[in-house]
C-alpha cells in the first residue's frame, strides 16, 4: 500500500472546516493524512451567525462540527495551537505549541482579523472588535457595568454587533465615516430607509463621522471626539470597519502576496507554490478579497477538486449579492447596487408608510437587470438574483418586479425559464438541477430537500424559491401534488380544521356528509376517521367515548391504553412534571403487584405499566382514579409530559421553579388533542438537565424568567429547538405557548410533529414570530380564546369513563364469554412479565 | 361473485347494541375467536360481517379492535397494530394479496346477532 499524501489544513473556520467536508465527500479522503491546526480553543463554528450565541452563550447554536467528524475520518485536530512556521525545504510547519508536521500539501484557511484603525486611544479597555466567541465573551462581561455602547463602521457585521449590544440592554450607537449605512452594498436611498428603520428600533445612528481620538468620558468611560468636532461617551466600543487577511504565514512562507496583503491564487485556489492552497478571506483572487461565506466554500470546492483530481471546479469570482435580516430589518444587495455601469437605467419604488425601499438597475435596453436594493422587503431578492446571474431577459416594463402586486398574481420568475445550472441556494452551492434530481430520487417536501442538498440551510434567503421549485418539479412529474387527506376528503388536514372550526362541525358524519368526496357512498377510513377525531377534539373538546366520536378512535385512545404487539395495554397515569408522593408510587406498585404488570420508568418521568388485558382496564383505573391518578394521554396524539429538573427549590444552580411551572403547564395542557404528540420540558437554568431543546416546546430558565424553544425533537430525526423567545414572563410565557400549540394545530398536517411543521414553514421562525409575537395575522386573540375553551373543559377521560357502565362493558375481550384471550401468554423475565415469543408458544391455542 | 353456502344451524352470539355501529367486537364461536364487525352507510342500512380476530401480521388477537371504512369501494378493517386493511366481504388483504383470514357467515335476526357453522367460499 502506497504512503498516504499528508495534508496539512491550516485554520479551523468556516471555510477550513467545509474543505475538510468537501473533501470527505469527495470520496477521497481516506487517501490523505489529515492534520488540522486552529488557533481558537473551539473547533470550527459558524461565524456567519456569530450573533445568534448571544441567545444564550452556547457554541452548540453555532458550532458546526458533529462530534465525531473528525475521529470518524481519521483527521486529527489540533485547536488552540497556531501554525507559526511554514519550511518549504523541509517541507515542515511548525505551531505554536512547538509541534512538528511533514506535510506534501497545505490548505491555508487562517481567514482574516477585524482591521482596527490607529485612531488615538483604540489600546484602551473596554474597546472590543467582533469575530471570535472570545471576543463575544467579553463583551458580554463588560456589558454587565456599561449602559452604553457604540459600534464603530455601519457595514453588514457592525449593525449585527450593534444588535448584539443592544441585546445586552445597552443604549446603542452605531457611528459610520461614509454618508450612510452600508455603504458597499446599498445606495442612498436604500440606506435612508435602513437608517430610519433601525433608528425606530432605538438605535443612534450617526453617519459622516470621522473617529479621531479616544480618550477618558465624563459620563461614561470614554469620549469619543470626531473631525467634526463633536464628542460621544460610550462605556464600550466595538470595532467593525472591516476585515484584512490573515497572511502573516504566507509572507513569511514567501509567498506571492498582494500589494495590500493577501495571498494571490488561481482559479484552482493554488498559491505561488505548487503544494500549497489557500482558500477563504486570506485569498486574494484577481486582485479581490471576498469576505462572504459563500465564495469561501465555493473556493473550498475548487481546492478538493484540484487537489484530488475528481473534480473540475474552478473558482473564477463570486457574485457579491447578499440577502440578510439585520435586527428584523430585511436587507438585500444585488449586483452592480449603485447603478455603476455606464448608460444603465434604474427603477424605484419607495413606500414611507411601510418602509419599504426597492429599486432595480437595468440595461440601457431594459432588457437585463444589472443590480438590485431592497429594504423592509426583500420578498423578489431570489427571483431578481436568478434574473441577473442566468441572464435572462426581462419582462417588457421591468419595473412591474418590485410594484406591489394589486391583483394578487406573484411577481417574478418562470421556473422552467431558469437553466438547470441556476444556483438557487449559493451558501450551500444548490443548483436547480440539484434539486429537480433530488425530488426525482423522491423528495417530495422542503424537509427532505433540506437534509438532501443542504438548500436553503444556510442563510434562507432561497426558501421561497427552492420551494417553487420543487412544487413546479413535483407537478411536472406528474406526481400531482396531492394533498388531499384521503379518497374520502379533498382537502387538506388544515383546511378540515378550519370548515369544523367556521361551519361548527360537530360529528364524523356531518362532515362526511357535507364535505366528503364520495358523494354519499364514503364511509371513512382509518386515515380521515382519527384525523376528524383529533380536529373535532381540539376544536370542541368532547369525550373521545362520546357516541357520536368514539367509532372514529384508534385502538389506543378507544381503550383509551397503548396497543403493544401482543394485543394487550401499557398503562401511564399522569404525573404532572415527574412529581409524585411515595403514597403515589406505592399505590401504582400495588396495582402493578395486583394485575402483574411489567413496570418501566417513561423517558417522560412517569411510569409505564404493561400487559394489562383490555378487560382489566377498568378494574385498574377505578384503583388509579380513586387514588387520584389521571389519564397520562400516553395513548393519545395530545400532550405527553412535561419534563423538569428539580430547579431553585432544590438545585444550587437553579435561578427559576422549574418544578412549579412544568406542573402548571402539563395541567393547564393535558388532554390536548393535536396533528402528532406534544412533548415539553422545563429546565431550572442553562445547564439544560430536562433537555428541553429537544422538546415541541422547551423552557429554560434565565436570570430574567425564561426562554422559550420551539420545533425540537428527538427521534428518528432530531432537531434542536429553535430559540423563539427571551426573558419572558410568566404570563408572556404561557400566552406564547397557546398561541403556538393553537396555530399548529390550526395549520399542521395529520402526524406532522412540529419539528417538520417548521421545517416546511414558509418564512420559518421569522415568520413564526411575526404571527404569534407581532399578531401579523391578527389571530392572537382568536388562538388564545380556542386554548381556553380546551383548557375550561378538560376532563379525565379514564375517570368519566368508569363512571358510565355502558362505557365499560366495551372492554370485555368476548362479547359472549368471560373468557380472557388465551393468546395472550407472558414468561418470566429478570422477575417480571414479559410476552412470550411465538416460538416459545403452545401451538394448541384455541386461535390458530 | 357467487356465494356458496352450505346451510347449517344459525347460532345466536349476541344482543345487536352489544355491537356499536361502525365497530367490531370480538365472539367465540366454535371455540375460535371471530371478529364481528356491524357496518352503517350513509342511506342508513346496516350490514353485518364476519372474519378472523387473528391478525396474520401481528399474530394478535385484535382485529375486531381496528377501525372499519371503505378503500376503493371495498368495505374494509384496518388492523390496528400495523394498519393493513382486510376487506371485510373476502376475507382478502388489500396490501398482500396472498394474505387472507377466514370470514364467517353472520346476520341480524330481530335484535338477534346470529353467525352459522357453515364457511363460505367467495369466488
Amino acid at each position: 500500500m502506497s504512503a498516504k499524501i499528508k495534508l496539512v489544513v491550516i485554520g479551523n473556520g468556516p471555510v477550513g472546516h467545509n474543505f475538510l467536508e468537501y473533501l470527505v465527500e469527495s470520496g477521497n479522503s481516506c487517501q490523505y493524512q489529515v492534520t488540522v491546526f486552529g488557533e481558537e480553543p473551539l473547533p470550527a463554528y459558524d461565524r456567519v451567525h456569530l450573533t445568534a450565541w448571544f441567545k444564550n452563550q452556547d457554541v452548540a447554536d453555532i458550532n458546526m462540527v458533529s462530534e465525531d467528524f473528525y475521529p470518524k475520518n481519521n483527521f486529527i485536530l489540533h485547536t488552540g495551537d497556531k501554525v507559526i512556521n511554514i519550511d518549504r525545504t523541509k517541507k515542515l510547519v511548525t505551531s505554536a505549541s512547538g509541534m512538528k508536521v511533514h506535510y506534501d500539501k497545505i490548505i491555508l484557511a487562517t481567514g482574516s482579523f477585524p482591521f482596527v484603525p490607529p485612531v488615538h486611544g483604540h489600546q484602551r479597555d473596554n474597546i472590543f472588535v467582533y469575530r471570535t466567541i472570545e471576543d463575544l465573551e467579553k463583551i458580554t462581561a463588560a456589558a454587565k457595568t456599561a449602559k452604553i455602547g457604540t459600534v464603530i463602521g455601519g457595514g453588514l457585521l457592525g449593525l449585527e454587533a450593534a444588535k448584539a449590544l443592544m441585546d445586552l440592554g445597552l443604549k446603542t450607537h452605531v457611528v459610520e465615516f461614509a454618508p450612510r449605512l452600508m455603504a458597499v452594498q446599498v445606495d442612498d436611498g436604500g440606506g435612508a430607509m435602513l437608517r430610519k428603520k433601525i433608528q425606530d428600533l432605538g438605535v443612534s445612528v450617526h453617519t459622516q463621522k470621522n473617529t479621531q481620538n479616544i480618550s477618558d468620558g465624563d459620563t461614561a468611560v470614554h469620549k469619543m471626539s470626531f473631525a467634526d468636532g463633536e464628542i460621544l461617551e460610550t462605556d464600550i466600543i466595538v470595532f467593525s470597519a472591516g476585515i484584512r487577511p490573515r497572511d502573516e504565514l504566507a509572507r513569511q512562507a514567501e509567498l506571492s502576496m498582494g500589494e495590500r496583503g493577501g495571498v494571490i491564487i488561481n482559479n484552482n485556489c493554488l498559491t505561488s507554490n505548487q503544494d500549497i492552497y489557500a482558500i477563504g478571506e486570506v485569498a486574494l483572487w484577481n486582485n479581490k478579497i471576498f469576505g462572504l461565506i459563500a465564495p469561501g466554500n465555493a473556493m473550498a470546492h475548487a481546492a478538493v477538486d484540484h487537489l484530488t483530481g475528481t473534480g473540475t471546479s474552478e473558482f473564477t469570482g463570486a457574485d457579491m449579492s447578499t440577502k440578510l435580516k439585520l435586527m428584523g430589518v430585511d436587507v438585500a444587495s444585488i449586483g452592480d447596487a449603485h447603478g455603476n455601469t455606464p448608460n444603465s437605467r434604474s427603477y424605484t419604488y419607495v413606500n414611507d408608510r411601510e418602509e419599504v425601499y426597492k429599486k432595480i438597475v437595468v440595461s440601457e435596453d431594459d432588457k437585463y437587470l444589472l443590480g438590485a436594493v431592497l429594504i423592509g422587503d426583500a420578498a423578489e431578492y431570489g427571483s431578481l438574483l436568478q434574473f441577473m446571474l442566468n441572464k435572462m431577459e426581462l419582462p417588457s416594463e421591468p419595473e412591474g418586479l418590485i410594484l406591489p402586486r394589486v391583483d394578487g398574481s406573484s411577481s417574478g420568475i418562470g421556473i422552467d425559464a431558469l437553466p438547470d445550472s441556476a444556483v438557487l441556494c449559493s451558501c450551500m452551492n444548490v443548483s436547480k438541477a440539484d434539486v429537480v434530481e433530488t425530488v426525482q430520487a423522491g423528495a417530495c417536501d422542503m424537509a427532505a430537500i433540506k437534509s438532501c442538498t443542504k438548500a436553503a440551510t444556510g442563510c434562507g434567503g432561497c426558501t421561497a424559491l427552492v420551494t417553487q421549485v420543487l412544487n413546479n418539479e413535483l407537478e411536472k412529474q406528474g406526481v400531482e401534488v396531492n394533498t388531499d387527506l384521503c379518497q374520502h376528503f379533498s382537502y387538506t388536514r388544515q383546511d378540515l380544521y378550519n370548515l369544523v372550526r367556521i361551519e361548527k362541525i360537530k360529528s364524523f358524519d356531518e362532515l362526511l356528509e357535507k364535505h366528503g368526496s364520495q358523494s354519499g357512498t364514503g364511509l371513512g377510513c382509518d386515515i380521515c376517521k382519527p384525523t376528524a377525531a383529533s380536529i373535532l377534539a381540539s376544536c370542541w373538546n368532547d369525550h373521545v367515548l362520546d357516541e357520536k366520536l368514539h367509532s372514529l378512535q384508534d385502538t389506543n385512545d378507544y381503550y383509551l391504553g397503548n396497543m403493544q404487539k401482543d394485543g394487550t395495554y401499557s398503562i401511564v397515569p399522569r404525573i404532572p412534571g415527574g412529581e409524585i408522593t411515595p403514597d403515589g408510587l406505592i399505590v401504582l406498585g400495588e396495582v402493578a403487584k395486583k394485575y402483574n404488570l411489567y413496570t418501566k420508568i417513561t423517558g417522560g418521568q412517569r411510569v409505564d405499566l404493561f400487559g394489562a388485558r383490555s378487560e382489566q382496564l377498568p378494574a385498574i383505573w377505578r384503583i388509579l382514579v380513586d387514588a387520584g391518578f389521571e389519564t397520562g394521554h400516553a395513548y393519545g396524539k395530545s400532550l405527553r409530559t412535561v419534563k423538569s429538573c428539580v430547579g431553585s427549590t432544590w438545585c444550587r444552580y437553579g435561578v427559576q421553579d422549574s418544578m412549579g411551572m412544568s406542573i402548571l403547564l402539563e395541567n393547564r395542557y393535558k388532554g390536548l388533542r393535536s396533528p402528532h404528540k406534544l412533548k415539553m420540558a422545563v429546565s431550572g437554568c442553562t445547564r439544560e438537565c430536562a433537555e428541553a431543546q429537544s422538546k415541541d416546546v422547551g423552557i429554560i430558565a434565565t436570570e430574567n424568567g425564561w426562554n422559550m424553544y420551539v420545533g425540537g425533537n428527538g427521534g428518528m430525526k432530531p432537531r434542536h429547538g429553535d430559540l423563539f423567545a427571551v426573558d419572558l414572563s410568566d404570563v408572556e410565557l404561557i400566552q406564547y405557548i397557546d398561541r403556538f400549540f393553537m396555530f399548529y394545530i390550526r395549520t399542521a398536517d395529520r402526524l406532522q410533529r412540529t419539528s417538520v411543521w417548521m421545517d416546511n414553514m414558509e418564512g420559518g421562525l421569522e415568520y413564526l414570530k411575526t404571527v404569534i409575537i407581532d399578531d401579523k395575522l391578527g389571530l392572537v386573540n382568536e388562538l388564545e380564546q380556542e386554548m381556553s375553551a380546551v383548557v375550561g373543559t378538560y376532563q379525565c377521560e379514564w375517570k368519566t369513563t368508569i363512571e358510565d357502565p355502558i362505557k365499560m362493558k366495551r372492554f370485555e375481550h368476548f362479547v359472549n364469554s368471560k373468557r380472557h384471550d388465551d393468546n395472550v401468554i407472558f414468561t418470566t423475565e429478570r422477575q417480571q412479565i414479559r410476552p412470550v415469543l411465538t416460538a416459545e408458544k403452545n401451538t394448541e391455542t384455541i386461535t390458530q | 361473485m357467487t356465494t356458496n353456502m352450505t346451510n347449517k344451524q344459525w347460532v345466536a352470539i349476541c344482543n345487536i347494541d352489544d355491537i356499536l355501529p361502525n365497530m367490531g367486537r370480538c365472539a367465540l364461536f366454535n371455540n375460535k375467536q371471530v371478529a364481528i364487525f356491524r357496518v352503517l352507510d350513509s342511506a342508513g342500512g346496516e350490514s353485518f360481517y364476519a372474519i378472523d380476530n387473528y391478525c396474520p401480521f401481528s399474530h394478535a388477537n385484535t382485529l375486531s379492535r381496528g377501525i372499519t371504512g371503505n378503500i376503493d369501494g371495498k368495505t374494509v378493517i384496518s388492523s390496528p397494530l400495523y394498519k393493513q386493511h382486510f376487506d371485510l366481504l373476502t376475507g382478502i388483504c388489500l396490501e398482500d394479496k396472498n394474505v387472507k383470514v377466514n370470514t364467517y357467515p353472520v346476520r341480524l335476526d330481530g335484535h338477534a346477532v346470529l353467525m352459522s357453522e357453515a364457511t363460505i367460499n367467495v369466488s
